[in-house]
């Protein structure tokens, strides 16, 4: 029985929380909101560098072999700075897809060996679409493997019409099948896309709680710190305690069980952590006040994450109704 | 990270689970809170020390086992997941003795844990007085010197279990110059000493749960005095992170009763109501965080004033489930008490053990790092 990182995995966290820290991440966010994803996917290369996009690529295709509780401890880490970029779907799920391929899949399938080498190597990004999780592939045009993932298979494909998003560090494009149907393990797959997105929200809200503490204690008014006010400090505390309670089923869906126990576990942590996060953003957004609605002052880029997160990688509901189909079943 | 239990756990888990199987009554048994229930809950602790299962985390030498936290975890789960009676000697058991454990003498844990374990001395709380509740400091209540101990004078009141208990814990202002959390000694007193007169006041469910209580020069001796004198209040704030945290209130309660929810919904929910179907998952998904929550607290340093955090997570996650219930069961809900008996008792608990706006402010000033409203005094 151990919920909590280990003093490695701590100190994981924290190297990865002090590159992106020291790498400048809200002119890389501008400028890929621009349409320039290149300072962004300088970013990338660096955390490829320290282990990040190979961490669950096997090691015989030059990853880590890590399991999911290291995925989750750098995936909110990455949350927490809202880096751009299709994180959970590069990171996780498609790695895991390929890992299922080359592991289980038809001996003359090389897409493993293709592409494992180099999303490990931060050579390559990927994305992929899901329905109905993930309607659009995220992120196309910084994307080099698109993947379409449905029930029990998954295809390589092509991205058509591209869609703004409310985030304007995401794109969203429109996706259609451009080879066969390969048999995969896509269930697994999404469940560590869907556990990598609920760490990224946990590591967002818990940035927009430490940025409206911040601006709570200097911004003054009516002579003293508005964080003095009890309807503002009891609000933060209740975001304090939906994030406190969120972090252990975010842990707990990292350890295995049945396949039944799985499902329900990432459902539980990406409701509470969305729902944690949706909290310390409206929140933050209040403490703010107009300053926070501005682009300028950048708590935008946290909001706006949060809200697309929270509804990308199954909606609340649909998760909801996938732990309430388990209970009963 | 793993939820892996290794052999000795698994091992303590089933003990727990087979006797509770051979033992829980097959009927509820009255409430605690009347005679009848006093006798059937005191027979029922004694049941269970006889069976070493009444204080699992205690030391040996008070009638424990020295288990491991995770054991007591797994005790409880056990525990509600068996509908198990309550226990009558909650207070003492996650109030007093924690304190007991960690401040009291090796005379007092010796004299008052063994009792307490078989139930054969009950233990009330006295904490609030008519003019201190959520402001605990502005007890009133005095402790006055005497030759070879004290004389409790004044008025406590919300005490739980002081009807049917024979002995009680509070706080007293020993020293009246002092600044208001300085003064304040932790003693314990007879509840049938001379001096000492209970008055039951009928809680929201037709129970007297609690009392007040008027002293009348009560004679405490030294003995019976917890830590130092004027040191009360570092003590009570001991007691208030038991209170307000996993010992009084563990995760099997509400996995229990979240899992009941579930049922319920299965046999009588409308499965076209998602928005109910929605609040059952969110009820379900509370307990599992609750659950999960209390293990990571196991591999980490306890934060300060992390028991705050737990209260306001508890108190609301049972309303929730209760409220949920009532809404699934619908009209009919008013006469089933196997949830209501459930409702009318979580709606306590945003109010004790301190309020949950208490909580709130000191998370927000204690944790967050808020500054105080300098027009309050704390």
């Amino acid at each position: 029985m151990r919920l909590v990182p280990s003093p490695e995995q701590a100190g994981f966290a924290a190297t990865l929380h002090d590159l992106l820290t020291a790498a400048d991440v809200p002119s890389a966010a501008a400028r890929w909101a621009d349409g320039d994803t290149a300072p962004g996917r300088a970013i990338w290369s660096r955390l490829a560098g320290a282990g990040v996009t190979g961490l669950i690529v096997p090691e015989r295709w030059g990853g880590a072999g890590a399991g999911a509780a290291d995925l989750v401890i750098a995936c909110e880490v990455l949350g927490h700075h809202a880096l751009p970029g299709p994180v959970a779907e590069s990171i996780a799920a498609v790695p895991a897809l390929l890992t299922a391929l080359g592991e289980d899949g038809p001996k003359d399938d090389r897409a493993a060996d293709k592409w494992l080498p180099e999303l490990a190597a931060g050579r390559i990004i990927a994305t992929l679409a899901a329905p109905p999780w993930l309607p659009y592939a995220a992120d196309p045009d910084a994307a080099d493997l698109v993947l379409l993932a449905e029930p029990g298979v998954v295809r390589l494909a092509r991205t058509g019409t591209v869609h703004a998003s409310m985030d304007p560090t995401r794109r969203l494009a429109e996706v259609s099948a451009s080879g066969p149907a390969t048999r995969a393990a896509v269930a697994h797959a999404l469940n560590l896309g869907a556990l990598s997105c609920a760490a990224q929200l946990l590591g967002a809200g818990h940035a927009l709680l430490e940025a409206a503490v911040a601006h709570a204690k200097t911004r003054s008014q009516f002579g003293r710190p508005v964080g003095s006010f009890q309807a503002l400090q009891h609000r933060l505390a209740d975001v304090a305690v939906g994030l406190e309670f969120a972090r252990p089923l975010l842990y707990a869906a990292t350890t295995a069980g049945s396949a039944g126990d799985a499902a329900r576990n990432v459902s539980a942590a990406k409701v509470a952590c969305g729902e944690a996060a949706h909290r310390a953003a409206r929140a933050a957004l209040q403490v703010h006040g107009a300053i926070g609605y501005t682009r300028e002052h950048g708590l935008g880029r946290w909001l706006t994450k949060v809200r697309v997160l929270t509804l990308a990688w199954g909606t609340p509901a649909q998760h909801r109704a996938r732990i309430m189909a388990e209970l009963t079943r | 990270m793993n939820l892996d239990l290794d052999a000795a756990a698994t091992a303590f888990r089933d003990e727990v689970r087979d006797w509770l199987a051979a033992n829980v009554p097959g009927e509820r048994l009255p409430s605690v809170d009347t005679p009848a229930g006093d006798a059937a809950h005191r027979a029922w602790e004694r049941r269970l020390a006889g069976a070493g299962l009444a204080v699992v985390s205690w030391p040996a030498e008070y009638g424990g086992r020295a288990v491991p936290p995770l054991h007591a975890l797994l005790f409880e789960e056990e525990y509600h997941a068996a509908g198990a009676p309550a226990r009558i000697g909650q207070n003492g058991l996650f109030l007093l003795a924690p304190t007991l454990l960690a401040h009291g003498t090796a005379e007092q844990r010796a004299r008052i844990l063994p009792p307490m374990a078989r139930a054969d001395e009950v233990w009330a709380q006295a904490w609030s007085e008519p003019e201190a509740g959520s402001d605990l400091a502005a007890i009133r209540s005095s402790a006055r010197r005497t030759a070879g101990g004290w004389l409790l004078s004044g008025q406590k009141t919300w005490s739980s279990r002081a009807v049917v208990a024979d002995r009680a814990f509070g706080l007293f202002r020993t020293d009246p110059g002092a600044e208001r959390h300085r003064g304040l000694t932790y003693l314990m007193f007879d509840l049938r000493a001379a001096g000492v007169t209970v008055r039951p006041i009928r809680q929201l469910d037709g129970d007297p749960g609690f009392a007040e209580i008027f002293l009348d020069d009560v004679f405490v001796p030294d003995a019976d005095v917890i830590g130092a004198a004027g040191d009360g209040w570092r003590m009570a704030m001991s007691t208030a992170g038991h209170e307000r945290g996993l010992t009084l209130r563990s995760p099997g309660r509400f996995l229990a009763a979240a899992r009941r929810l579930v049922t319920l919904w299965r046999t009588a929910g409308d499965p076209t109501d998602t928005g109910l179907r929605d609040r059952v998952a969110d009820a379900w998904i509370g307990a599992q965080a609750y659950r999960m929550h209390a293990f990571a607290s196991l591999d980490a340093q306890p934060a300060p004033f992390a028991a705050s955090a737990t209260k306001l997570f508890w108190s609301e996650l049972d309303l929730a489930l209760h409220e949920t219930a009532l809404d699934v069961l619908g009209a009919a809900a008013e006469t089933h008490p196997a949830w209501t008996d459930g409702y009318l008792f979580a709606l306590a608990g945003p109010i004790y053990a301190g309020t949950n706006e208490i909580q709130r402010d000191i998370l927000a000033q204690r944790v967050l790092g808020l500054p105080r409203d300098r027009g309050r005094e704390r």
